[in-house]
């Protein structure tokens, strides 16, 4: 009888998550839960100038205090050439300043000492000589006729411009706008905000004389590509540098960069020859490490009267902070932009992109999504409200008429992306049935006569998950598969490891699933081990939803490589040829006579005592998974609004998520990451914001200004499934952890310019903060730009 | 997060206490809750060279009224103590309502509202329903006890009138002249954030008009504000909707808000007098409940 697949952990099973029986005892194993023998401690002074001519730099009184052991400065890294370092966008970024400081927060010594009080009183020492610029803290500015160049240690740039980029079909589009009856057009910001995982940045550096070996504990989502990174710009033999990335407390595209702290902690332990451990305070994790959005657009539509969209075009100012250091394909500057508008049948787009230098932090990075796929699809979804307004056509309406139809896969996109599968219709229907549309409608329109601000949001979108194929991804030229080990033990337990590196998604959980749907093995009986670089096989890392989709998949195909082993080896336990053995989950059986068989853990014993002649031993494989296109789920979220006419504070009353993301390997993971994912978007659309004075200061720098939702105020969520398997992954599945945080935030957003609908108010740029709702209502305009900072006297 | 070097004492009684604060001049702070004072201090905001830490002395926790309706709040009582009172409703019901808006629950268990008042923080919850009514606190020194209004206690931003070797042991809220009522509203965008603006409005209602009445701002000044041209109009009235009008304006004339990113002056200026509003409906509407 086959095995039962739900009991034994496989494909489909709420399993629960293996890793929480030690996070939840205080049993996990994160940075700063690492001691060494010997260990000292480094902290970093910062800049607290955005922008400023550094004249001189007075580190002896920092050397005086009791217990510090080295005080690191630009000049003495400019010496070992390790002043400047690559970024992952082929930029270079200052780890210790040398000549200007060009963001507050930037790092501008480091000193090490025998505690971390002791580091901390060195810094305070340090005296620093700066000579005030101006400084430039928006697009606007830093492309003003005369403005300050920022980055005057690049030879050839003579502008704050990082680059100008197009993709699209620029005559086509302009033939459809030609065409139109009405064209739609809107200007937004989405705003600055930080992944802000709870565990901020760190690293252990040990680096032994003796052996020449260099071993980094590092929070990093990306190890093999830091071990990489590591080899280049050190100069050391990458087969001596062992990269571990522990337990990970959250990561969010946070953790892909290379940070300075990680190099000087290597360059200090290197220098002193034992193990220096830097941990960054919450405030250095969120005025300096990679920020994610910032971005300006300026969105126009070509429409037909009968609802159809003929063209879209859009306009991207990115705001990069002082380094391009945004972490993404080496192809596309402006990330995934131009998946924006895939869910939707369109001839024509075109799409322009200019980055630029500020002086502000630098980072870019993907924060819960796939390379400014959150920005893309927020632009997205805010265009189709506008448009549908524009027309007077119903929001539901508008998107339905517009949608791709299911027997229209594959789908070319309007900018060249081939989507695959979807029920786009069926996920629409599915999430108006659910919230009561009809009804809805009704009593916004009752409440209206009786002065309530009742809104309805809609956000209906499909997304490019898990990058690679190697033909198009690639970070610094490194392709962007993945990878799978499995071992299978003598007593047919197992131990996997793969090139990804799990910071709360649940690898330990679903990797084994997706083993036990492959070979029948119980998921307990399997062990999953990640981010070892002197273990784990070569891969990309974990961001941009990629694990599931590549890593994932390279698991399903490692499995069935031992499947193709153990059936050999079954033929050989029942004396049958290879065609006469059938599989079925966890056994293999002889044709016709299924009562005779073997069971996969009889296979895994036979492999090391008893396999047949000429044969090697062993019950273990390894493999590498070049996806042949990324995954596309889909999704529908809608969310209904009540706002308070006279302050201009918005309750949310009900949110409704469809998602489509394929086969579900464990449902309550995956509902997991859509609950997080909507948290973070209902976030996005509420509070969650870092902007600059004039000055240059950052306004988001602690937890008292810089806003996370707490299970207080975040709203329940109501989730619905439609399964339609990415048809070329091997179980089927789509990428999901992002889902929700690219989608999520417009549906917010829909809602209360729904509800506000009659002040004829088309945009209020995020947060939604009640005064700039309040505002929006009370003078008839749109609130638009970065949340300004008014200094007054 | 790490905190300058600094020397711990940890007194079992106030006179101790207070001979420890003499000794050192200044340099010491007194740890209540440390909700305030611990973030700071790992901030570096703060580097006391001693800590006296107050938290053994004993029979500081209470909160409780006088037979003659004098109510005292001792300088250990936690925002959680009060937030979970089962007499202070009645009794107080300004302070009531502003309990559970203050800062977070785990943030609630160990602060204090003797602290915070002490702390002086133009965002602080509980100076302004203090100054509302009319409220005192007693500090102890090497020369005995003085008393001092909460709205002379605050002298700017984070700065108080007390003297370096003075603890306030108790808050104290004077017996009312007639029924007590009040409210506290707070604009805040999640638990634990501080206020955009906060008004505390306190009423002593006698013969079905007012006998007196404090206003206080909350986060709409360098300091705490003392709306009391706002509270006088109130005064001798119905608390009718025109009446409370006239006050909600004074109290958006009173504050001084600056504007920020959690909003413009005109807008914080705005939510001051809808407060006020709010709140003089929500007393009339349970005037008229229990009438
Ligand atoms: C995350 C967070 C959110 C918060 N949100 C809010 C909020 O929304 N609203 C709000 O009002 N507060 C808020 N607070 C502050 C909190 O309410 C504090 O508890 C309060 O402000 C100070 O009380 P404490 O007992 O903790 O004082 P401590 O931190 O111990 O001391 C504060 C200061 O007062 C002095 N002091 C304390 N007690 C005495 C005394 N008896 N005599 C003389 N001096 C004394 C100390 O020396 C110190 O200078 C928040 C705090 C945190 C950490």
């Amino acid at each position: 009888m086959a095995l039962d697949e739900i009991k034994i952990g496989g494909l489909g099973a709420s399993r629960r998550r293996v890793e929480d029986n030690r996070f939840i005892r205080g049993k996990g194993n994160y940075i700063d839960d690492i001691a060494l023998p010997g260990m000292l401690h480094m902290e970093i002074l910062r800049s607290p100038l955005a922008h400023a001519r550094i004249r001189s730099i007075d580190v002896s009184a920092a050397w005086a205090v009791p217990g510090v052991r080295m005080v690191l400065t630009g000049d003495m890294l400019a010496a070992r050439n390790l002043a400047w370092m690559p970024t992952l966008s082929y930029d270079t970024q200052a780890v210790l300043a040398t000549d200007k400081v060009r963001f507050q927060g930037q790092e501008v010594a480091c000193v090490v000492a025998d505690d971390p009080y002791i580091a901390k009183d060195g810094c305070e020492a340090i005296v620093v000589d700066y000579e005030p610029l101006p400084p430039i803290v928006n697009p606007t500015q830093a492309t003003a006729p005369g403005a300050p160049l920022i980055r005057d240690d690049k030879t050839g740039q003579d502008s704050n411009v990082v680059f100008d980029w197009e993709v699209g079909d620029r005559d086509g589009t302009d033939r459809a706008f030609a065409q139109a009856d009405v064209v739609s057009t809107i200007e937004m910001h989405y705003p600055r905000s930080h992944p802000s995982p709870i565990e901020t940045c760190g690293s252990i550096a040990d680096f032994n004389r003796a052996t020449s070996k260099l071993t980094v504990y590092m929070t990093t989502q990306a190890p093999h590509i830091i071990r990489a990174a590591v080899a280049l710009v050190a100069e050391l033999p990458e087969h001596m540098i062992r990269i571990v990335s522990p337990d990970l407390g959250g990561g969010f595209g946070n953790k892909v960069p290379v940070y300075p702290g990680y190099v000087v902690s290597i360059l200090a332990s290197i220098l002193l020859e034992c193990p220096v451990k830097w941990i960054e305070d919450k405030s250095g994790n969120l005025i300096s490490t990679g920020f994610g959005r910032d971005i300006y657009l300026k969105g126009e539509m070509a429409l037909r009267n009968d609802g159809r969209i003929l063209g879209v075009r859009m306009h991207t100012d990115s705001d990069h902070g002082a380094f391009f250091s945004d972490a993404q394909p080496s192809k596309f500057k402006i990330g995934l932009m131009h998946s924006a508008f895939s869910c939707y049948d369109i001839p024509a787009a075109h799409l322009t992109a200019q980055g630029v230098y500020t002086n502000k932090a630098p980072g870019g990075v993907a924060y819960r999504c796939s390379f400014r796929v959150t920005e893309a699809m927020y632009f997205q979804e805010r265009m189709v409200q506008a448009a549908a307004s524009d027309l007077g056509m119903d929001q539901a309406e508008f998107r339905r008429i517009n949608l791709v139809r299911d027997d229209d896969f594959p789908h070319r996109t309007p900018w060249g992306f081939l989507t695959d599968s979807g029920q786009y219709g069926k996920c629409l229907d599915l999430g108006l049935e659910a919230i009561g549309y009809e009804d809805f409608l009704r009593q916004k329109e009752e409440a209206r006569q009786r002065g309530r601000l009742l809104g309805i949001g809609i956000s209906t979108m499909t997304e490019p998950l898990g990058a690679g194929n190697s033909r198009e991804y690639d970070i610094l030229g490194i392709k962007m598969f993945d990878s799978a080990e499995l071992k299978v033990h003598m007593t047919g337990k197992a131990l996997l490891r793969t090139g990804a590196k799990t910071q709360g998604q649940g690898h330990e959980t679903t990797w084994a699933q997706i083993v036990a749907h492959e070979l029948g093995i119980p998921a307990e009986d399997v062990l999953v081990e990640e981010g070892d670089t002197d273990t784990a096989p070569f891969g990309m890392g974990t961001y941009a939803s990629r694990s599931t989709p590549v890593a994932g998949a390279a698991v399903a195909m490692v499995s069935r490589k031992i499947r193709a082993k153990a059936r050999k080896i079954a033929a050989h336990l029942l004396e049958v040829s290879e065609e006469d053995v059938e599989w079925e989950l966890g056994r293999f059986s002889v044709r016709g006579a299924p009562d005779r068989g073997v069971t996969i853990q009889e296979c895994a014993i036979a492999a090391y005592s008893n396999m047949p002649d000429g044969m090697e031993p062993g019950l273990e494989n390894n493999a590498y998974y070049d996806p042949p296109n990324l995954t596309w789920p889909f999704a529908c979220y809608i969310a209904t609004v009540e706002v308070d006419p006279e302050t201009g504070v918005w309750d949310v009353l009900r949110v409704v998520a469809v998602d489509d993301c394929g086969v579900r390997i464990n449902p309550m993971i995956v509902e997991g990451q859509i609950m997080g994912g909507l948290t973070e978007a209902y976030a996005m659309a509420n509070m969650q914001f870092i902007t600059f004075d004039e000055d240059g200061n950052c306004i988001g720098s602690n937890y008292m200004d810089y806003l996370l939702p707490t299970a207080w105020e975040t709203p329940g969520f109501e989730l619905h499934e439609v399964v339609t398997p990415c048809p070329h992954h091997p179980i089927g599945a789509k990428g999901i952890g992002e889902c929700a945080t690219v989608g999520g935030p417009a549906a917010f957003v829909n809602a209360v310019i729904d509800a506000i609908g009659d002040s004829g108010v088309r945009n209020i740029d995020m947060p939604l903060l009640p005064d700039r709702v309040h505002e929006a209502i009370t003078q008839g305009h749109d609130v638009s730009g970065a949340p300004p900072v008014r200094s007054e006297p | 997060m790490y905190p300058s070097r600094f020397r711990y004492e940890a007194p079992s009684t106030v006179a101790e206490a207070v001979a420890m604060l003499a000794a050192v001049d200044g340099e010491a702070k007194i740890l209540a809750g440390g909700q305030s004072l611990i973030p700071m201090m790992k901030l570096r905001f703060a580097a006391p060279a001693m800590i006296v830490d107050i938290n053994g002395i004993g029979g500081l926790d209470y909160h409780r009224a006088d037979p003659d309706g004098t109510y005292r709040i001792g300088a250990l009582c936690r925002h959680a103590d009060l937030e979970k009172s089962a007499t202070l409703a009645d009794a107080q019901p300004t302070i009531a309502a502003a309990a559970p808006v203050v800062a977070d629950p785990l943030v609630r268990t160990r602060g204090t509202l003797v602290g915070s008042v002490c702390h002086a923080d133009p965002q602080g919850d509980w100076a302004s329903v203090m100054v509302s009514l009319e409220g005192a606190i007693v500090a102890q020194g090497p020369n005995g006890h003085r008393s001092i209004q909460v709205a002379d206690l605050i002298d700017g931003p984070f700065q108080t009138v007390l003297a370096p070797d003075e603890i306030a042991v108790e808050a104290v809220v004077p017996a009312a002249r007639g029924v007590r009522a009040g409210g506290y509203l707070k604009l805040e965008r999640r638990v634990g954030d501080f206020a955009t603006v906060g008004v505390a409005v306190s009423v002593e209602m006698s013969g079905g008009s007012v006998a007196r009445a404090g206003i206080g701002l909350t986060g709409v000044g360098p300091a705490t504000i003392n709306a009391s041209d706002a509270a006088a109009a109130l005064v001798g009235t119905v608390l009718d909707a025109d009446a409370v009008d006239a006050a909600a304006q004074l109290a958006a004339e009173a504050a001084q808000p600056r504007s920020d990113h959690r909003g413009s002056a005109d807008y914080k200026r705005h939510v001051v007098a809808t407060f006020v509003r709010r709140i003089g409906a929500q007393i009339q509407r349970s005037e008229q409940e229990a009438a």
